[in-house]
């Protein structure tokens, strides 16, 4: 697989073909930006549109568990919820995936087997990525071998906003060559770069490098998933694939805990990147108690009456 | 408006979370005094105000059933003293709705705050009153204490706009629970205005959240819900009790019915006639302890004196 679609082969040719390439892209208009992922939000989705909605919200999540105190009982607790996440109603759907810390990746595998259920592993000194380069592709190695099917990697955040592009493309590139299989998902941590053009040149810098998807942020800084941000990195995915032909996936991550909230999400994709990313393939929550939420909304619509948090599991 | 100067006229909302939000739905309807007159508009609740009164009300349980009972105590004694310094707009409010001359419309909001004070004094005594020691034969020390049911939904008196509504209210909080109140829908200003006197009570926001509007559109997703533990029915006729009751058996919410009648009771009962009271509570009685253990649940433990150790102590 090429690391670089070959449109763009000149502009990761050095440092400064690549900061001019990303400083040339068109600037972002904010108040437009902003303006247009409010408005978006206001779509009103009901009963059968809701129904599917949800159904797919629920297929489409990263089910996540990335505490300190993480422990096998815990994951495999995560891992039977991602299976079966609402037991007294077995036609719900099963989540994308699970996603832990690399070393307990083997344990999910283990959990997982035959489900379906993906696993996905934080690498690369995640959250912070502050590691010397072999560190985090032993990481990475770690994660790949004990079965992870996706490796959600870092960027160096610190290299990107000092202007030292490269180094951040030279990474990701590296990463993918350690990833085998498994798919790329490349966390900006949108919340630490601080405008929006980053955001757009970030997305430009991980699809040229070779991800297989675009995650919006760690959960673990102040700002992580908005509206906008999932917005702007939609418009890149969609005007990437119309230049290259090849298909991105984007994952918004922390902070939506809603079914409202996810629904708006549904919205932008379907409205911005378009039909083509509405599965889970090409779309995934990073969230946790997202899920209760919804399974909430989905025991309301099928039973007419509200529910409550004594009928989801406490994770 | 001989002096020139515009009325400024008060929009009265609702009162959830702590916050005095509008109707979700946007929808408002007119109320008018006894004699028909023309007094404002107010919020008419949907079933998502409820949804969301719930979810408020289910935030703040944790807080207020943990407080101790001395600062509850506290708290509702601050209730009755910011009422008293409200004194003159509620007695024209509770004039207005009732159709009371001034004087004996003062007369019932002086029995309203004597109620608050009243039930100030319950909090740290009614623990003392149903629970304690049980005498049992076997080495243990036997101990029960009643404990407060959770959210419990509280259909207002339809009649009694004020004196009513703090009698049902202040005892479902006086213990620790907290509570969804559908004020009368005739005559809700009262009440809409007494959210205004808890909110500078030092009550946390989301023990009482007060909702106007038709009575049965509001309860009836208020019976269904999976997360309401509680429902009073004071301030429903014969027919919608029977139909709440139902709803409310589906998560086996303790329900306190309306009282029909306050005499003879069992004459009452096999009378061809018998009345389809609302408020056939006398509010200006001794109130007792009814309302304060109706929304209760009795937690015994058993503990053994033999596990003492070698003391050789037993209770």
């Amino acid at each position: 697989m090429p690391t670089t679609a070959p449109a763009f082969a000149d502009a990761t040719a050095s440092d400064s073909a690549l900061r001019r390439f990303l400083h040339g892209l068109p600037g972002v208009d904010t108040v437009g930006l902003e303006a247009r992922a409010a408005s978006l939000g206001t779509r009103s989705i009901k009963t059968t549109a809701k129904a599917y909605a949800i159904d797919l919200a629920i297929s489409m999540i990263d089910l996540t568990t990335l505490e300190g105190a993480d422990t096998p009982g815990k994951v495999r607790a995560l891992a039977a919820k991602a299976v079966n996440p609402d037991p007294t109603d077995r036609t719900t759907p099963r989540t994308a995936a699970v996603c832990v810390y690399p070393d307990m990746a083997a344990t999910a595998v283990a959990a997982l087997a035959g489900s379906g259920v993906k696993v996905a592993s934080v690498a690369t000194a995640f959250p912070a990525g502050r590691a010397a380069l072999d560190v985090k592709l032993a990481d990475v190695r770690d994660a790949v071998a004990a079965g992870a099917d996706e490796i959600d990697m870092v960027i160096d955040r610190g290299a990107f906003l000092s202007g030292r592009y490269l180094k951040v493309y030279e990474e990701i590139v590296a990463v993918k060559a350690e990833c085998g299989s498994a798919r790329l998902k490349v966390i900006f941590e949108t919340g630490e770069l601080s405008t929006y053009d980053n955001i757009r040149r970030a997305s430009w810098l991980g699809m040229l490098a070779g991800a297989d998807f675009i995650k919006t942020s760690t959960g673990k800084v102040g700002t992580n998933a908005t509206p906008a941000n999932t917005l702007l990195m939609l418009e890149a995915v969609r005007d990437f694939r119309e230049q290259t032909g090849v298909q991105i996936g984007v994952k918004p991550a922390g902070g939506i805990r809603t079914t409202k909230d996810a629904i708006k999400f549904l919205v932008l994709v379907n409205e911005t990147a378009g039909e083509d990313w509405l599965d889970n393939h090409w779309f995934r929550f990073g969230a946790s108690s997202l899920l209760n939420d919804l399974l909430m909304q989905r025991q309301k619509l099928s039973t007419g009456r509200y529910s409550g948090p004594d009928y989801v599991t406490v994770d | 408006m001989s002096d020139g100067r515009l009325s400024v006229f008060k929009t009265y909302k609702l009162y959830v979370g702590g916050k005095f939000p509008r109707s979700e739905s946007g929808r408002v309807y007119e109320v008018s005094d006894s004699k028909g007159r023309w007094l404002a508009n107010a919020p008419q609740s949907s079933r998502k105000d409820a949804r969301d009164a719930v979810v408020a009300a289910r935030k703040a349980f944790g807080g207020w059933s943990g407080a101790t009972a001395y600062n509850r105590g506290q708290i509702l004694y601050r209730v009755a003293e910011m009422l008293e310094g409200r004194r003159e707009q509620f007695v024209r409010e509770v004039a207005d709705a009732e159709g009371l001359s001034k004087s004996k419309a003062a007369a019932v909001v002086d029995a309203a705050v004597d109620r608050w004070v009243w039930y100030a004094g319950w909090t740290d005594k009614i623990g003392q009153v149903v629970g304690g020691a049980n005498p049992v034969a076997g080495p243990f020390f036997n101990l029960s204490t009643p404990e407060p049911t959770g959210v419990v939904a509280v259909l207002a008196p339809q009649k009694s706009s004020f004196l009513g509504l703090v009698s049902v209210i202040a005892p479902v909080i006086a213990t620790g629970n907290t509570a969804v109140v559908i004020a009368s829908a005739d005559a809700p200003l009262p009440a809409l205005s007494l959210g205004e006197v808890l909110a500078t009570s030092d009550l946390p926001g989301g023990v009482v959240n007060i909702l106007s509007g038709k009575t049965a559109e509001i309860a009836a997703p208020l019976a269904s819900h999976q997360d309401v533990n509680g429902i009073d029915l004071t301030g429903a006729d014969a027919e919608l009790a029977k139909e709440l009751e139902i709803a409310a058996a589906d998560n086996l919410k303790r329900v306190s019915r309306p009282s029909v009648s306050h005499h003879h009771p069992e004459k009452e009962a096999h009378s061809a006639t018998r009345p389809q009271a609302v408020d056939g509570d006398d509010w200006s009685a001794d109130p007792g302890t009814r309302r304060l253990t109706a929304f209760l649940e009795t937690k015994t433990v058993w503990h053994p004196t033999g596990a003492l150790g070698a003391s050789g102590s037993s209770y």
